[in-house]
């Protein structure tokens, strides 16, 4: 199995840096996909983009080379320095000083290539900036959500999702009654700006009470179960603003039911 | 020889430690970790004579990225869950 | 999901090692990216075209400068976007932060060692950021040293005294100003008869040869990376670890 044409001698023995850099790879790719915490989620990626850029970069090196910076001899600015500080003697003695113009082939085997080295400088600072935004994303995450745990988050999602809108299968089920606003119109003039009042301060509200709200309350209650604007905070029922306008016009029937409903709310809060 | 010899050591530190910091529950340590790993690339490159890539990644990496890294975990819990 | 998640990352490792066999060995100089005309090129006619003895810098900055330049406007969008993303949101907590504090002192030591170690920090910064033509170092590694120097102040003290010195306003400013020095000595080359970016054509104001020319508008063009790297590490830092409020903090 170790012979010298085998596979795993080639990939093993051989090209050991290549298998590694591949390994590093696919590491960063399954925590990628797998891990469920998005801060590990993003150190995979990282890890990601540096085994790449460290492929590149060993694809630069040239055995026996040297860095990528002109030694003494060859180097035309420190021969022009010293030739500039000699001209005071003689002109003659200073064009032996003044080195070659152009590099020989022989001559550029010393040094390593330096093409590679700078693109993967741009990645390098690319990848940090992608990495700087991503973590800022994760923090908004954090701040709207409460948690940047992946199944935690979907739960959550599908409950705010359940809150803002129904599938077709439940709006078939019951459907939305969305009475004709013209005839109601003097009597919940007051109920209408307050709702106004609320569905402005709305884009301002986040998910930290969202959160609070999502355990008692469940999906097919939502449209029915509204309770008075009246005795609502507006912060804590602007969620609902957009659902308030149909139940709205039903709260001053249903007297009985808000009370039923607000210790309930008052409960949840 | 002696080149090639550290050239594998380093990079299979560089597996151990990527795999670790992937591992560990405590995301304050997966930082240490990683900065470590990223410390670890900058010691290859600096070995394979890419410099400027080297001086880079110590600045970048183990300096800014981990850093930053540290200051949102302030923000969010310490724990993972995986 | 882990274990059904390793059967695409095998096939992506496998096919990658199907064509690592025919990879050319380490550190071979007849490899094809050894040989390829492209770095002979640069390497050759470094020293002749720009009297700059690091390859490295000299290829980033005059050669591939068009790429350096817009790195630059990606770390700038970075920083815009963080900024946009977290500012005014971390308002709506419900109380203060109650699951640990950080009110500790600002411990003697290390508060005394920082405002020795600081100055040093910044003049290394500067160094490194003017030697980037002869040593390793330039305009990016220059700038995340001088960011990490303010970095160090908000970690010794508080997030405000290191945003009394830099404030966030004054980070977009120096941040954009780094922009426009870089595309401004491009407009500069442009208006004088070259190319976008051309910096030999800069021998018409500056009293040096051509090749010089090159020389000190690679100077310049790192001095404008320099700025726009700086502001935005610190602004990068400061958003993040405050959560866009810009009080507390590490």
């Amino acid at each position: 199995m170790f012979e010298d044409g085998a596979i795993i001698n080639e990939l093993l023995i051989e090209r050991l840096n290549y298998f590694i850099y591949v390994v590093l790879l696919l590491i960063g790719l399954h925590a990628m996909i797998s891990k469920r915490n998005l801060i590990k989620k993003l150190i995979g990626m990282s890890i990601f983009q540096t085994s790449i850029i460290l492929f590149y970069v060993s694809i630069a090196v040239k055995d026996e080379a040297t860095i990528p910076i002109y030694k003494a001899e060859h180097d035309r600015h420190g021969a022009a320095s010293k030739a500039a500080a000699l001209e005071l003697n003689s002109s003659d003695e200073a064009k032996p000083l003044y080195a070659p113009a152009e590099l020989q082939p022989e001559e550029t085997q010393q040094y390593a290539n330096p093409l590679p080295h700078v693109l993967m400088l741009t990645a390098i600072v690319v990848g940090v900036a992608t990495f700087g935004l991503a973590l800022a994303l994760c923090l908004r995450i954090q701040q709207g959500y409460g948690t940047v745990e992946e199944d935690e988050l979907l739960v959550k999602i599908e409950r705010s999702d359940a809150r803002y809108s129904q599938s077709p299968l439940a709006k078939a089920i019951n459907p939305r009654r969305r009475p004709a606003r013209t005839s109601r119109k003097p009597r919940t003039a007051s109920k209408a700006t307050r709702v106004s009042q609320k569905s402005a301060s709305s884009p301002k509200s986040t998910g930290a009470t969202q959160t609070k709200k999502s355990a008692p309350k469940t999906k097919t209650t939502q449209p029915r179960k509204k309770p008075a604007p009246a005795t609502r905070k507006p912060a804590a029922s602007s969620p609902k603003a957009g659902n308030q306008k149909p139940a709205v016009k039903k709260s001053s029937v249903r007297k009985p039911a808000n009370k039923t409903t607000s210790p309930k709310k008052k409960g949840a809060e | 020889m002696g080149l090639e010899l550290f050239n594998t050591f380093i990079l299979l530190l560089l597996v151990v430690t990527a795999l670790a910091a992937l591992r560990v529950r405590d995301l304050i340590t997966a930082a240490a970790v990683f900065g470590v790993y990223s410390f670890l690339m900058c010691l290859l490159w600096a070995e394979m004579g890419a410099v400027d890539v080297a001086f880079t990644e110590a600045t970048v990496g183990a300096g800014i990225s981990t850093v930053v890294l540290v200051a949102t975990i302030f923000n969010l819990r310490r724990k993972s869950n995986d | 999901m882990k274990w059904i998640s390793l059967i695409p990352v095998v096939a992506v490792g496998a096919l990658l090692l199907f064509a690592a066999t025919d990879f050319p060995e380490w550190g071979d100089p007849k490899s094809p990216a050894s040989q390829s005309p492209v770095s002979s090129h640069f390497i050759n006619n470094t020293g002749v075209d720009t009297e700059v003895p690091n390859m490295v810098t000299a290829v980033l900055a005059d050669y591939r400068g068009f790429d350096t330049m817009f790195e630059t406007v990606v770390v700038f969008i970075a920083g815009i976007a963080v900024l946009a993303i977290l500012k005014g949101s971390g308002r709506r907590r419900r109380g203060p932060r109650t699951t640990y504090k950080v009110e500790a002192e600002p411990d003697l030591i290390v508060t005394n060692t920082v405002r020795l170690v600081v100055p040093v920090i910044q003049l290394f910064a500067f160094y490194v950021l003017a030697h980037g033509h002869v040593s390793p170092g330039g305009g990016f590694q220059g700038g995340v040293v001088m960011g990490a120097s303010f970095i160090l102040i908000a970690l010794a003290w508080d997030l405000d005294h290191a945003l009394v010195r830099m404030s966030l306003p004054r980070c977009m400013t120096i941040a954009a100003a780094g922009i426009i020095i870089y595309a401004g000595i491009g407009f500069l080359s442009m208006f004088l008869g070259g190319e976008f970016l051309d910096y030999a054509e800069l021998e018409r104001v500056l009293p040096v040869s051509r090749e010089m020319a090159r020389y000190h508008a690679m100077l310049g063009v790192e001095i404008g990376v320099g700025f726009t790297v700086t502001s935005i590490m610190f602004a990068l830092y400061a958003n993040l670890s405050s959560e866009g409020r810009l009080k507390g903090g590490l």
